[in-house]
């Protein structure tokens, strides 16, 4: 594969709207310098056509092979957006760049190409992706849920922020939880609680995890 | 599991965890065996997902740090870190460079015992225990360090939205110091016992290849990318907290042990030579240590109010022990962020265990799939272990004896 040479943040932002043009919707840099020095580290973030996704990922290998981080996703309400978080040029002193595509689906069509063609490892963040915003990623070689259970109810999906997200009846408030009834006989017997008085009701709640 | 479990011609089906002692983590495993050989793999993480994403999202910044801190029990400060990495991007808030230099401090001897206690749990994965408390002992003495430093062994609790939350005093750098100096004397003495040891170069050399190829396609990181050759370093590529002032160079398998080969040995290496490291970059921290502020702002209330206005997104990163643990945060101008995904360093390098397993044999699944250092309570983001096990599963004693046996009889070979 031939290696373009190192480039700067804004001449790959250039590369990009040379070739997609208006297909790019929002192209930033942002920068960031920390310590004594503040030498400057950059991440370029890039929006585009859900189309283009996957010419913009080839042509990101073409620049130079990435490192693909994560799928990121965020509820905006009509739509989910997903951000395909690839990082460029490492292996060159503070050269590196962190290159976000976003895409923006419409709920009523969440369906959007996988990527593992490109970037087999991306298959456990797009397995993630489905059960967690029930996107439909197609033609996935293994589209089995990950890190959710088995009998975690279909139809849910923990990140959206509408009506499929996590329901307050699906939020146990932990400290009212008893030990589960169908589990084994523990070997040792446990103690029996002692009696607490409860602490004020607003504190609680507030604990329980469920403070919309 | 399924039928599968019971059939009774090859390849045969060989369940091992989700939580299996050998393991060290809660994982399920499924290998399809030829006699001894690994024909194929499949595994299942999330046996321990808590939903620290979900939880997080429900709440404002300054309690998420602290959430962040329980994400992982190994790696302490890098969650924390790349979090409040994240908001101070959005928020513009600039951190002290003293306060960055301490950040620092801590993430290097955190790597100096996440390595060393990787190391030990290496050892006894192999059967050599003797060495793992060896191991074990030794690490203590980073862990004291960060206990002084912090006021904890885990869950440090040292980074704040804008700094760090404790000052380094004069009367313990010293300490450091005499920290530093006890590592810098053991380096050779740990390369003699792990390297110069014919039977762990047997075991390790050679087994769960990882081609530099494969290392890129499937996303991997940290010591494993780095034993496989690939040259990536978030301290060297991208300047962040104090290293874009310091001189640090991604750790590949040097030319004396020939080269990068992808093996088990090679990621010893990797990580050994990385103890050295980061005893050198806490020295050029403590050289170099500013004077200042360690907090953007010290009053809570104001600290809050900057952080309900905030608007945007960002990307924290860090190379922590396992390699680049990175954080996207998006907020909107509320208490809690919009969105918070988590990609720890785990997460990325899973994939790595395919190549790595396929031909090898079932006694040396553990010492592989322990190659990576993997860490599931990051990957899953959880800490809940249930009792189980079935009359069908590999028990923990069974399986470390196929590897103890393994080993003596590679010493009769020898």
């Amino acid at each position: 594969m031939t290696e373009t040479p190192h480039l700067s943040p804004q001449e790959v932002i250039d590369l990009y709207k040379a070739e997609f043009g208006a297909g790019i919707h929002d192209a930033r840099i942002s920068e960031r310098g920390e310590g004594v020095h503040k030498t400057k580290g950059y991440n370029i973030w890039i929006r585009l056509d859900r189309e283009l996704l996957k010419p913009a990922i080839k042509k990101l290998i073409d620049i130079r092979f990435p490192h693909f981080a994560v799928i990121a996703g965020n509820d905006l309400g009509e739509e989910i957006e997903l951000l395909y978080i690839f990082s460029v040029f490492y292996g060159t002193k503070f050269g590196e760049y962190m290159v976000t595509f976003g895409i923006r689906l419409p709920k009523t069509d969440l369906t959007v190409p996988t990527i593992t063609d490109l970037m087999p490892g991306a298959l456990l963040s797009e397995r993630e992706k489905q059960e967690f915003f029930g996107i439909t990623v197609s033609d996935i070689p293994d589209g089995r849920r990950l890190f959710l259970p088995d009998d975690f109810p279909q139809g849910v999906y923990p990140w959206r922020k509408d009506e499929t997200g996590i329901k307050p009846e699906m939020v146990r408030e932990l400290w009212a939880i008893d030990r589960p009834k169908d589990r084994p006989v523990p070997p040792v017997p446990e103690k029996k609680p002692v009696e607490e008085v409860p602490a004020a009701e607003g504190k609680e709640k507030k604990t329980g995890g469920a403070a919309e | 599991m399924n039928g599968d479990t019971t059939k009774k011609s090859i390849p045969y089906t060989v369940p091992i965890g989700p939580v299996h002692p050998a393991l060290k983590e809660p994982v399920m495993f499924t290998f399809q065996m030829e006699g001894e050989v690994v024909k194929s793999v499949d595994f299942a993480p999330g046996n321990t997902h808590r939903g620290i994403e979900w939880m997080g999202m429900r709440r404002n910044p300054v309690q998420i740090v602290h959430l962040t801190d329980r994400i992982c029990g190994i790696c302490g400060i890098v969650h924390s870190l790349s979090f409040a990495r994240a908001v101070e991007q959005i928020t513009e808030i600039e951190v002290p460079p003293r306060a960055d230099y301490i950040r620092t401090i801590l993430h290097e001897l955190e790597r100096i015992q996440s390595h060393l206690l990787w190391a030990g749990v290496a050892a006894h994965e192999l059967g050599f225990d003797s060495l793992l408390f060896l191991a074990w002992r030794v690490r203590e003495q980073s862990m004291d360090l960060i206990e002084n430093l912090t006021g904890n062994r885990v869950n440090y609790g040292i980074v704040q939205i804008g700094g760090v939350r404790r000052d380094i005093s004069n009367d313990q750098i010293p300490l450091i110091k005499q920290g530093l100096a006890y590592y810098r004397g053991l380096l050779d003495q740990m390369k003699t016992v792990f390297l110069d040891d014919s039977t762990i170069r047997m075991r390790c050399r050679g087994h769960g290849l990882l081609s530099y190829r494969d290392a890129q396609l499937l996303c991997a990181i940290g010591p494993t990318a780095r034993a496989s050759g690939v040259a990536m370093d978030v301290r060297h590529d991208y300047p962040y907290c104090a290293y874009g002032d310091l001189d640090v160079h991604p750790v590949l398998p040097p030319q004396e042990f020939g080269g990068p080969h992808g093996d088990v040995y090679d990621r010893i290496i990797v990580r050994l030579l990385e103890i050295a490291q980061s005893i050198n970059i806490i020295q050029q921290c403590l050289d170099n240590l500013p004077a200042g502020e360690i907090l953007w702002e010290k009053k809570l209330p104001k600290l809050l109010l900057t952080l309900k206005k905030a608007q945007g997104e960002a990307i924290g990163r860090v190379e922590a022990p396992r390699g680049e643990c990175m954080h996207y945060v998006r907020m909107d101008g509320n208490d809690a962020p919009v969105t918070w995904k988590v990609k720890a360093s785990s997460y990325s390098n899973l994939m790595s265990w395919i190549p790595m397993l396929k031909g090898e044999q079932l006694a040396d699944v553990p010492i592989i799939v322990a190659s990576i250092d993997p860490c599931m309570s990051c990957t899953d983001r959880v800490s809940v272990i249930r009792d189980g096990g079935s009359p069908g599963y590999l028990t923990k004693e069974e399986l470390t004896r196929l590897s103890i046996e393994k080993t003596r009889r590679i010493e009769k070979c020898h």
